[in-house]
């Protein structure tokens, strides 16, 4: 019941924000939502080289994104190797600085946060990485990742509590406890462990976790059953996800929104269904043609040569990035990088074949994302 | 139809440990036809890698070719010596490894590492005539010729690998192993990459053996699919056929566990682990997690069988015209069968037959296991 009645806010809110960016409110403050669990205001990231040096790059330029702490939502943030993606998810779990920018937790810069408000971040914001042969210590038994957090957050208050509490979780992502405790990492298949991975996400209880590629490791058997566990406890225990991938099927099948980088930038954002189902930017055109389909009957989609302007005068880095590679590239695609255009109710795409639709800022870019689809009650 | 080029006929590689012989390749046979592309697909652990190695005759101790035959145009390659292997490697039969990234010497310029393929196989050319054909090559899968001058860093990861494509092509085999060729990389190079080694291999006329797990990789870019599951081969069949109707109940799950574009939201994975092939008991091997399991399929291994025309599975529900009843007993016998073996796995619900049911976790199969109800469940998928 509660779901629904937030869905409702949500469509509300959304709707208001568009109203007033149709209106020309460009450049006035963003529409006021409640403070965000976790936001990422206006963050850059760039490595290597003086400010002067040729050899910088740039990893992540001027993102904004909020999470909400209610409704829960699930987002993919996909990219190929260099799009900027894992730089995102360091950021936004304080792992690295920006290089400009703010990331915010409750409305707090993370950099700022005292030592009971860090205590809270790590207990709200959960990660998961992509290689759950990595994270273990294999000198202790699996338990040991579980124990730690009970302990650490004071989750039990006695042994048998938390010895309880531990295995409910494991049963919850689909593991018996009998077969995973006590047992060293190497003892465990590469999915096996990843599930306690998403299993210690869930004893935490957080509020948002964020999930770097936690099933590109895994074989194709158990992907759907991780992807299944994710999207429970987003069902289950409203917890959000950030679902950071370069595989546009599970995205696709895991999450409301979708948001594309390329090179640091959003090249297109929003619903899921539009995205993935009627890409509007050229690059997200050839991510999605260049999916592998599991069927013989649909070949892979032929790729277009960039235009002529974009081969000749497309660099990269002034302009649009994706110019030197785009069939579409024109002339303004090589002077000025393209705003967000927003071209559906529910979608945006950075790119100059959209100027019909009204642009909008880029740290106004979350008003384009669907609201979380109501929580259908489970039997 | 084309004449075989390679014929792979009861291969048996094992890994020995201490703990006993871990049989990765336990008895495959398959052929090749002349320009075929075939793909061999699995989990990890399944063999597949360890059959591109051996075909190669590059597995390593502790593991050892332990039996079988492999016919190259009448060659027999398990029964070459090292030196007569050395020379047949490259020349016909050539290899396209995991991660481009490792099979390049870094610290050689590209050129060289053409150069020194060519003269290792007894190739008499000029530096002019070896600059050339490196050229050739390099045009051939879609490089620039100055890409010769350029160390392995310079690359890219796509780049590397149709490097590699080229080199491999560079004695003209007869057939090209590819193991995961395009692992490491992104979407839009793995179908560049793909698509170059398609071009080659269609220019040449050489077969190839693409070794992946990527089910969506195999359906666009081979001929016929070959599906491993614990060292042996469950299905071998045209690629359209197996999408189409796959008949082994691994390809049938596998094959409706892969995320799609065209349904949302059902995560159906395949409950259960894969065996040990370490002391593998007698059956099938995924007798355990088969929602078809019957008595024999714990008694005798199936063996992989020609069930109808070019339609190879090992798999004892095509032994004879299997009544529909005697399928829907399954599950109960599985049960039994799983506790017998001491093998503590979940079995699967038949996701066939009700999707609706499958499509929570694993937890659901596990609970269902437990509280004996999985023969319930397969009543009710008879019904």
């Amino acid at each position: 019941m509660t779901g629904t009645t937030n869905g409702t806010a949500a469509t509300g809110a959304a709707t208001g924000g568009l109203a007033t960016g149709l209106t020309g409110g460009a450049g006035t403050a963003p529409p006021a939502h409640g403070t965000a669990l976790l936001e990422a205001r206006g963050i850059g990231k760039v490595f290597g080289g003086g400010l002067f040096s040729k050899r910088r790059t740039i990893a992540l330029e001027d993102f904004t994104f909020r999470v909400e702490t209610e409704p829960p939502s699930i987002t993919a943030i996909v990219g190929e190797s260099g799009s900027g993606k894992t730089t995102l998810a360091r950021v936004l779990l304080g792992l690295a600085e920006p290089s400009t920018g703010a990331v915010l937790y409750r409305g707090k810069d993370l950099r700022t946060l005292g030592g009971g408000e860090r205590k809270q971040f790590l207990r709200d914001v959960q990660v998961i990485f992509q290689d759950p042969y990595e994270v273990y210590n294999p000198f202790y038994r699996v338990d040991h990742v579980l124990e730690t957090p009970v302990a650490k957050f004071g989750l039990a208050s006695s042994k048998e509590e938390a010895r309880a509490k531990i295995e409910d979780t494991l049963r919850a992502v689909g593991l018996r406890p009998d077969e995973t405790l006590g047992r060293y990492p190497h003892q465990l298949s590469g999915g096996q462990r990843q599930r306690i991975m998403v299993a210690r996400a869930l004893l935490i209880r957080p509020r948002l976790i964020i999930a770097d590629e936690p099933v590109s490791m895994v074989d194709a058997s158990l992907r759907a059953t991780i992807l299944g566990s994710l999207r429970q406890l987003n069902e289950e225990f409203g917890i959000s996800l950030l679902y950071i991938t370069h595989d546009l099927t599970t995205a696709y099948q895991i999450s409301r929104n979708i948001l594309v980088l390329y090179r640091g930038s959003v090249a297109e954002v929003g619903d899921v269904e539009h995205v993935v189902q009627a890409p509007k930017h050229p690059y997200t055109q050839l991510l999605v043609g260049s999916i592998p389909l599991a069927d013989p009957e649909q070949p892979w989609m032929a790729e277009q040569p960039p235009s002529e302007i974009g081969r000749a005068r497309g660099d990269g880095v002034h302009g649009c990035r994706f110019a030197p590679r785009c069939p579409s590239a024109m002339e303004i695609c090589v002077g000025e990088p393209p705003p967000l255009f927003q071209t559906d109710e529910h979608r945006a795409a950075s790119c100059y074949l959209y100027t019909d639709s009204p642009a909008i800022p880029r740290d106004e870019m979350d008003r384009v994302l669907a609201p979380p689809e109501p929580v259908a009650p489970r039997a | 139809m084309q004449p075989n080029v390679l014929e792979v006929r009861d291969l048996r590689v094992y890994y020995h440990t201490p703990r006993g012989a871990v049989k990765a390749v336990d008895g495959v046979s398959f052929d090749l036809r002349v320009a075929e592309r075939i793909g061999l697909v699995g989990e990890s652990g399944s063999g597949k890698s360890t059959i591109a190695l051996s075909l190669m005759r590059m597995i390593r101790p502790p593991g050892k070719i332990e039996g079988g035959t492999v016919d190259l145009d009448g060659i027999n390659l398990l029964a070459q010596t090292e030196e007569g292997m050395r020379r047949l490697r490259l020349a016909s039969i050539a290899m396209v490894a995991q991660g481009a990234m490792n099979s390049l010497n870094p610290v050689l310029r590209v050129g060289e590492q053409f150069a020194d393929a060519l003269r290792d196989h007894g190739e008499q050319l000029s530096k002019r005539a070896v600059e050339a054909r490196t050229a050739d090559l390099l045009t051939r899968v879609g490089l620039n010729a100055n890409v010769a001058g350029m160390f392995p860093h310079e690359l890219s990861g796509g780049m590397k690998q149709r490097v590699c494509i080229a080199i491999a092509i560079s004695m003209q085999p007869k057939v090209i192993i590819a193991d995961e060729p395009t692992s490491a990389l992104d979407v839009v190079v793995q179908r560049q990459v793909m698509e170059t080694l398609r071009r080659v291999q269609e220019e040449l006329g050489a077969a190839v053996i693409l070794v992946g797990h990527d089910m969506g990789l195999m359906a666009q870019a081979v001929d016929r699919l070959g599906v491993m599951y614990a060292g042996t081969l469950a299905e071998l069949c045209d690629i359209e056929a197996i999408f189409a109707d796959p008949l082994h109940p691994y390809s049938k799950l596998l094959i409706a566990s892969l995320p799609s574009l065209d349904k949302k939201g059902v995560f159906q994975g395949i409950p259960g682990l894969p065996p040990s092939l370490l002391n593998r008991p007698v059956g099938c091997s995924f007798a355990p997690r088969c929602p078809y399991a019957m008595p024999r399929c714990i008694a005798e291994d199936p063996p992989l069988a020609e069930v109808r025309p070019e339609r190879w599975v090992a798999c004892h529900l095509y032994d004879s015209d299997v009544r529909r009843e005697e399928i829907g007993t399954a599950s109960t016998v599985a049960t039994e069968a799983t506790l017998a073996n001491g093998a503590t796995l979940a079995i699967g619900s038949t996701p066939f037959d009700r999707p609706g049911a499958a499509n929570g976790v694993g937890t659901s199969n596990a609970a269902r296991t437990t509280n004996g109800a999985s023969t319930t469940n397969g009543s009710g998928a008879r019904s």
